[in-house]
């Protein structure tokens, strides 16, 4: 018989620390925040951009340019289950000659960054593009490399990381879910 | 001197009156004495016990289409009246619209010897009302009558012109020969492919309209009245004919009729539905002409057949190749392969009370000879009956029987029906043709045979 | 979206920026077809689903590089046996947006007749591994009969004068853009209705979404067997129900939408109608029967137009007619159907 155990590796306060932490290393990698774009990745990538911005605007008192990324029709496994149609889509100011830093929750695979990589030459040519995650799990196919990590979490294959997040509370989780096989007795 | 008795079946002449258990004896390809015990007293016979299960007449169609020459590969001589057989089917007239047609004496004895060498069962031949059907000449009746034809037709296509109707009907009551008129106006139903109603509109089909037909019948009755021809209108598939030839009937017009058993039984809710209104499909299968009609048609068929305004039931077997129909619907051969299943499907307006089995029988036996004289053109006195002397031509049926209709058990070529997979009450068992058994269906096999001395075996 | 939209102000709540992220709301795809044949077995989720997607899909237009590769490896063959610059073009367009191959053969019915039928034509593009053939052909059912023979997924691009569901989808795309809710909304199709598949699938799929249909042209080229008391109580279901009316003025009295469609000379027999002035008089949309419509009306044609007969020159170029977006937003419903069958197909596969 298998079931799943939940565990939460990241508190809500852990992860504020590690958000506001992230906010400061974004900062730090490109000497400020000139010209830079955040670029969330749906779903997940898109809350954390928004709970980005808000940091980096605390802590360099600017506004900074942002916007969510639509990857639905650059993926490469069509195969999966359709996820639901946000009525959002790709949602970006310009990104001609700016540096853009996409914002994902988790890094796995790498294939979401991958389509990352493919709708943004199709929207735009930036001067750059930099990777900041919440948390690399491991378990890459595609040689994708995080600029900025928040955690390194190991994990098998067959678990999931999942980055809840409480719209009432504005606060995040991170949870572990993993399959055990509990034999009889 | 060869033998054939019946033992104990329920026997059932309507044109003699009969309704009961007996035995009858064929002897020499001859009906010889019906009544109980009759069996008993034949020595040596072959034998067929018909307990539970009915005797009749052996059927008689007035309307079919074996294809050969020209087609054969949709159907021969061989496999039409193997499958006519199989239907209980001791008789059929042949549709001449072949290739070549049969509208000269040439064409008709070379179709003759074919009917010689390879027929199972009887058929009659049917010569064309025009010189190849083209509707424009008289093709020549005199000469055809000779070489032995039972009616006129250039079935598939309707005489159009009035005046060659006109011709054709005072002509041929020179010969007293009927003229079987495919009834549908050409300009109204041009590219027509099913019949004109909501479920044409449904499916965006070109529909052949009731009024197409009910026009060419009732002109063709004003022609007949005209003229004292013999007219005879084949397939007559709405409530509005019905009407037509029945008011004529009254009037003393010399008018006769048949329906098909798809026309008695099936709507043209079938070319678009199986089960499921939402969900279409365009079944070629249930393609004909004319096309199966709407619920308020099958009523009126039904009573016309009760009531004798209609005289006959014909099959109109129309055997097809999977490639004339396993396309786009347009472009599908329209007909069924309808002789294997002819009297089982009919006999669904027996179960439902429409009419009794006794008036079936009659559409199938007396109703058809009576209406083209077939008894006195072919010289066989009492075809159609059980009577005396009558050509032993019977059908032993069971009327209860369910059984599944399965397309490629057809003798038939012609696997072409919108009834694949139906069950249907009531099965033919055995045909006797001429006092020889030409069909015994498998289930019956062997368990109706007795000894020759009357033991089962 | 202006860049200022996404500049927050210091004191935003968190909350607030990230919803904006999240969307309004998020929709749950519904899609059943295998085949898109005809709309008359699309549920009113399902349409939903794709004019969606399709709005998504027009997102995607507008792009600098108009290109979302989701549907690279997928083979789509457009199978025309009646000409057509249009819908062709639309549906190549839409099948290379997303990064399918695309292949179009033409064939035309007669060479059929003569040559290789259409089940052997079908069954070879299949053989070719096709996913999906995008099919236009002359008669009735014709789309019936392929998908029995293929395993790859059959899209009617118009059948005889049965079915053009892709184009019912994107005019409903087209209307849902300016009027919103199609419920209770009035809709007027005004032409040769017989012979239109147009029509047809426009019944169907405005029904779905709640609208009122209203048929009307002159009596010889209105279907008999459309309305509720020419079918049988049992097949109610069998047709949506619609309203038919021979007078012009009489049905776009108040209407939210009018569609003139094109007076088919090449379907229409010979004797249905006296002339094609006599048809212009009595039923050509002109902005003076417009006038009679709601004040903020859309016009609609599915093209290609005859100005001058089934429609004034001057309302076809107005403020209220849908003619060009309804061309490029058929591009975009034709991208979001090919993407849910290539989803489809994978999922289970």
């Amino acid at each position: 018989m298998t079931t799943v155990a939940i565990s939460t590796v990241l508190d809500e306060i852990a992860v504020g620390r590690t958000v506001r932490r992230l906010a400061h290393e974004i900062i730090e990698f490109h000497n400020g925040v000139d010209n830079i774009v955040l670029v969330g990745i749906q779903t997940g990538g898109a809350v954390l951009a928004g709970l980005l911005v808000v940091e980096i605007e605390k802590i360099e008192s600017t506004n900074i340019p942002w916007g969510t990324l639509d990857i639905t029709l650059h993926r490469d496994d069509l195969g999966l289950e359709i996820p639901p149609i946000t009525r959002s889509g790709s949602n970006l100011p310009d990104i001609d000659g700016r540096i853009v830093v996409l914002i994902d929750d988790v890094l796995f695979t790498g294939r979401s960054v991958r389509a990352a990589l493919d709708a943004i030459t199709h929207l735009g040519r930036p001067e750059a593009v930099r990777l900041a995650v919440l948390v690399d799990r491991g378990h890459r196919e595609l040689p994708i490399r995080a600029d900025i990590v928040g955690k390194n979490i190991p994990t098998s294959f067959g678990d999931k990381i999942e980055v809840a997040y409480d719209q009432l509370t504005g606060k995040s989780v991170v949870l572990l879910h993993q399959e055990m096989t509990i034999n009889g007795n | 001197m060869t033998t054939l008795a019946i033992h104990n079946a329920r026997v059932i002449d309507p044109e003699l009156n009969l309704d009961g258990i007996a035995d009858i004896v064929l002897v020499d390809g001859h009906i010889a004495r019906i009544g109980p015990n009759e069996a008993e007293m034949v020595i040596d016979a072959e034998r067929v016990d018909a307990t539970g299960l009915v005797v009749s007449a052996g059927f008689i169609d007035l309307h079919c289409h074996l294809r050969e020459p020209g087609f054969e590969y949709k159907e021969t001589i061989a496999t039409g009246t193997a499958a006519a057989a199989r239907g209980g089917f001791t008789t059929v007239c042949a549709m001449p619209n072949t290739s070549p047609p049969i509208d000269s004496q040439a064409s008709i004895e070379s179709l003759l010897r074919q009917i010689e060498q390879s027929a199972q069962v009887r058929v009659l031949p049917i010569g064309c009302i025009t010189v190849g059907r083209q509707g424009k000449e008289l093709a020549p009746a005199g000469e055809l009558v000779d070489s032995g034809v039972v009616a006129l037709s250039d079935d598939g296509d309707a005489v159009a012109d009035a005046s060659l109707m006109q011709a054709a009907l005072s002509y041929s009551s020179l010969f007293n020969l009927p003229v079987s008129q495919h009834a549908e106006d050409p300009s109204l139903v041009s590219e027509g492919q099913m019949h004109e109603g909501w479920v044409s509109a449904r499916l965006g089909l070109r529909g052949r309209p009731s009024s197409a037909e009910e026009i060419f019948v009732a002109r063709d009755i004003a022609l007949a009245e005209v003229t004292g021809g013999r007219l005879h209108i084949a397939h007559v598939s709405t409530a509005g004919s019905v009407s037509l030839i029945a008011a004529a009937k009254a009037r003393g017009v010399n008018v006769t009729a048949e329906v098909t058993p798809h026309h008695l039984t099936l709507t043209h809710e079938l070319v678009a539905f199986d089960n499921n209104y939402k969900k279409i499909d365009y079944n070629a299968s249930a393609k004909v002409n004319p096309p199966l009609r709407m619920d308020s048609d099958l009523e009126a068929l039904g009573i016309g057949i009760r009531d004798g305004i209609i005289d006959a039931i014909a099959t109109d077997h129309a055997p097809h190749s999977l490639s004339d129909k396993e396309i786009e619907f347009d472009l599908a051969a329209p007909g069924i392969s309808m002789l294997e299943t002819a009297f089982a499907l009919a006999m669904t307006r027996v179960h439902d009370g429409t009419f009794p089995l006794g008036t079936l029988i009659r559409s199938l036996t007396s109703g058809p000879v009576r209406a083209w004289d077939l008894d006195k053109r072919t010289g066989l006195s009492g075809l159609g009956t059980l009577t005396p002397g009558a050509p032993a031509d019977l059908v032993i049926f069971d009327p209860e029987m369910d059984w599944t209709v399965e397309p490629n058990n057809f003798l038939s070529k012609g696997k072409n029906t919108p009834i694949a997979g139906r069950t249907l009450k009531g099965k033919v068992l055995v045909t006797i043709s001429e006092g020889e058994i030409v069909y015994e269906d498998s289930t019956a096999a062997g368990r109706l045979r007795l000894s020759a001395r009357g033991e089962r075996s | 979206m202006a860049i200022s939209d996404f500049e927050r102000p210091l004191d935003s709540v968190a909350g607030q920026s990230v919803e904006g992220a999240l969307g309004a709301a998020s929709q749950d795809v519904v899609w059943n077809h295998d085949h898109v044949l005809d709309l008359d077995d699309f549920s009113y989720e399902e349409i939903e689903s794709v004019i969606t997607l399709a709005g998504k899909m027009r997102e995607v237009l507008d792009r600098r590089i108009a290109r979302a590769p989701i549907l690279r490896g997928f083979t789509m063959i457009n199978l025309f046996f009646e000409p057509s610059t249009r819908t062709r073009a639309s549906f190549e367009l839409a099948g290379k947006v997303l990064g399918a191959d695309v292949i179009s053969v033409s064939a035309n019915t007669s060479s059929v007749v003569k040559g290789e039928s259409l089940i052997d034509t079908v069954k070879t593009l299949s053989a070719m591994t096709a996913d999906a053939i995008v099919m236009r052909h002359g008669m009735s059912g014709a789309p019936y009969l392929a998908s029995k023979y293929t395993r790859a997924s059959v899209i009617n691009a118009g059948d005889g004068s049965h079915a053009h569901p892709t184009q019912a989808l994107l005019d409903i795309y087209t209307l849902k853009q300016r009027l919103g809710d199609l419920k209770d909304k009035k809709i007027v199709m005004v032409g040769d209705i017989s012979h239109s598949r147009v029509a047809r699938s426009g019944m169907w799929g405005f029904s779905a979404m709640g609208a009122n249909v209203v048929l009307c042209g002159p009596p010889t080229l209105l279907p008999s067997g459309f309305l509720v008391n020419e079918r049988p109580k049992h097949a109610r279901s069998a047709l949506p129900d619609v309203d038919i009316e021979t007078n012009i003025d009489v049905a776009i009295k108040d209407a939210d939408v009018v569609m003139a469609l094109r007076l088919q000379k090449e379907r229409q027999q010979g004797g249905l109608l006296p002339s094609l002035h006599e048809y212009s008089r009595l039923y050509q949309v002109t902005s003076e029967r417009l006038s009679k419509a709601k004040s903020n009306h859309i016009l609609m044609h599915p093209g290609p137009k005859n100005e001058g007969i089934e429609i004034g020159g001057d309302v076809a170029s107005g403020s209220n007619s849908t003619i060009e977006e309804q061309v490029t937003n058929g591009v975009a419903v034709r991208m979001a159907l090919l993407y849910l069958i290539a989803q489809k197909n994978q999922r289970e596969n």
